[in-house]
């Protein structure tokens, strides 16, 4: 029982710090069909960036709030300032090349953003962990948490929430929809399709930030530590379907609770496990699990 | 399909070129420049499997699976069978990632574009997940290769040199050879119409099939080359996805007009790499990067053209 609680925990804290990383990953390729290897580099820039915000405001109880707010305003910077300046200076120079080669562009901008950091910010860790200790633990069912790991799920619940409002609900998302379902249609029907390719590389952009700067206080951020979460949100999309919201919900979950049964149980297996999961869904699926199956052209 | 192959330009350039940089590395240049003519010309071989493959259209963004477990080949067979005859070394190599190919290749034939991509990202990361936590095969830290001997001698540096750069020429005359051939002649028309290839009367996933083992033997034998060269295999540098990012980058910084191509285009990026660390060790990441952008915004034709334009030996048409 104790151990299931702890798997259970530990699983779904990682799959919803998961979920939101992925979330901007899956959005970007559903809509531009761009394969973002860079979301890496927004990912580490918003865990930097939030990092050097908490630290700045120091450990201080009256600061609670204000940490909040630099984790959810570093996430909106860094999306807004990398995401404008790759989509309309790079990436939409490329839309009509072959797919591989604006991987390679992505992969490129990750080694950019990757070496920015250590010259803006420094080689060594850095531990923003105010916010985290400030809030405490308590016990779950016997086992000692952190409070603030738990308020990720709670994060993440909200994030799935504005996005399936906004995806379903809203004018702005059924004009996203067109444009995922056939951007010459959209064209043609008015939509400018520049814009919202522009806004959801930005949005998605700010999803990668906001898992990396919420993460933050709970690791030592550190140079190199985004290349794990690229391939591990890659596993994810794919496995849930690429360009599939619900796809990235319950692709993060199987990842996050499979991974906190390998590490507790056969550290062995722990990345194995997971490319091996990655791999028979694609044997078995490819198009993801929740993924439509695409007509083939001719 | 091996008939009058010499007499052709590309391998008689090809050749030449070979034993230009044998030469260069061995006689005239000092160790650190020479090694990385060294590692070019073995991790060469990675980049033209990978070339062959992009041909048709089909990018693997996982190849380091077959680089590293060529690399792994050899480590395992001098641990367990004490294997250090460079020659066996390399066909232990070539034979242990042709036949993963093989193998893998009868689910990955029926893949294109993205999911080619990533169902070869799964596979190398599969086989990372497993390298980097077998502690009897050194885990993280991987495990040291001994110099490579070559009918009970040491070979010595000089020696393995020749060695990679006979490879390398084997491997030339074999790629041009498929590539000649009317299998290798599918290879673009796959890329343009499947489907018309499959009423000419071709099997296009057997063609693929043949192309992926070779394009994974040839990988195989780079990692191979490169264990016997740097003496040392561990997971980090030869099986995780950056690696496979590294050899698809080489490729498109090569081009894709010519098999020699390749390894003009990995001894550049060996280069570059080492120049960059030297001078900037903080930004040599920044400079791959920023060098790969260039290359695809100014330069889509990879390296090699630039060759083109200047070719001496161009054939003019009649």
């Amino acid at each position: 029982m104790q151990f299931l609680i702890t798997v259970l925990l530990d699983g779904l804290i990682y799959a919803s710090y998961l979920f939101i990383v992925s979330l901007g990953l899956t959005i970007t390729f559903g809509v531009m069909k761009i394969l973002n290897v860079a979301h890496g580099g927004f990912f580490a820039w918003g865990a930097y960036l939030a990092s050097i915000s908490i630290i700045y405001l120091g450990d201080n109880e009256y600061n609670s709030f204000l940490y909040y707010f630099a984790i959810f305003l570093s996430a909106i910077i860094v999306g807004l300032f990398f995401g404008y300046i790759i989509e309309r200076f790079i990436l939409r120079k490329m839309y009509n090349e072959d797919i591989h080669l604006i991987v390679l562009a992505t992969f490129g901008l990750f080694w950019i953003l990757e070496d920015l950091i250590l010259h803006v910010f420094g080689v060594d860790p850095l531990m923003p962990y105010y916010p985290a200790m400030e809030l405490g633990g308590i016990e779950v069912g016997g086992i000692f948490q952190g409070v603030y790991s738990l308020t990720l799920a709670g994060l993440a619940i909200i994030v799935a929430f504005i996005c399936w409002y906004f995806l379903k609900k809203t004018k702005y998302g059924k004009v996203l929809q067109s444009v995922i379902f056939d951007r010459e249609v959209s064209v043609s029907m008015g939509i400018n399709v520049t814009k919202v390719y522009l806004i959801t590389f930005i949005i998605g952009g700010m999803l990668g930030a906001l898992g990396g700067a919420y993460i933050a206080p709970t690791i030592s951020v550190s140079p190199g530590f985004a290349i794990d979460v690229v391939v591990m949100s890659f596993a994810v999309v794919v496995i849930g379907g690429m360009g599939s919201v619900p796809g990235a919900l319950i692709g993060s979950l199987i990842v996050g609770l499979v991974r906190a049964f390998a590490v507790h149980q056969a550290p062995i297996l722990e990345l194995f496990i997971i490319y091996a999961i990655m791999a028979i869904v694609l044997i078995i699926k490819p198009e993801g699990l929740f993924a439509p199956p695409k007509p083939r052209k001719i | 399909m091996f008939k009058g192959i010499l007499k052709e330009q590309t391998i008689q350039v090809g050749i030449g070129f070979v034993f230009i940089v044998v030469l260069l590395g061995t006689f005239i240049l000092p160790e650190w420049m020479s090694n990385n003519f060294m590692y070019g010309l073995s991790r060469g071989l990675a980049v033209l499997g990978l070339m062959i493959l992009w041909r048709t259209n089909l990018v693997s963004f996982g190849h380091a699976l077959y680089y590293g477990f060529g690399a792994y080949a050899v480590a395992i067979a001098q641990k367990y069978l004490g294997v250090t005859d460079v020659f066996l070394r390399i066909l232990i190599a070539i034979a242990a990632a042709g036949l993963l190919g093989f193998v893998l290749g009868f689910i990955l034939r029926r893949y294109r574009e993205i999911f080619f991509a990533m169902l070869s990202l799964a596979f190398s990361m599969v086989l990372y997940g497993l390298l980097a936590k077998a502690e009897f095969l050194g885990s993280t830290d991987g495990m040291s290769i001994s110099p490579s001997t070559m009918f009970g001698f040491e070979l010595g540096r000089f020696g393995l040199f020749y060695f990679i750069g006979f490879v390398v020429i084997l491997s030339l005359i074999f790629a041009h050879a498929y590539l000649r051939s009317s299998l290798g002649h599918l290879t673009t028309a796959i890329m343009d119409n499947e489907i018309r290839v499959e009423y000419l009367g071709y099997s296009v996933e057997k063609a693929i099939h043949i192309k992926y083992v070779i394009s994974a033997c040839l990988a195989g034998g780079a990692g191979g080359l490169m264990a016997a060269a740097l003496g040392q295999v561990d997971p980090d540098s030869m099986v995780l996805w950056s690696v496979s990012g590294e050899l698809v980058f080489v490729t498109i910084m090569a081009g894709l007009g010519n098999i020699l191509a390749p390894f003009v285009g990995a001894i550049f990026f060996e280069f570059i790499r080492t120049y960059a660390y030297e001078f900037a060790p903080q930004a040599w990441q920044m400079i791959i990067g920023g060098t790969l952008l260039a290359i695809i915004f100014f330069l889509p034709g990879g390296l090699w053209s630039l060759f083109q334009k200047i070719n001496p030996f161009k054939k003019e048409k009649k």
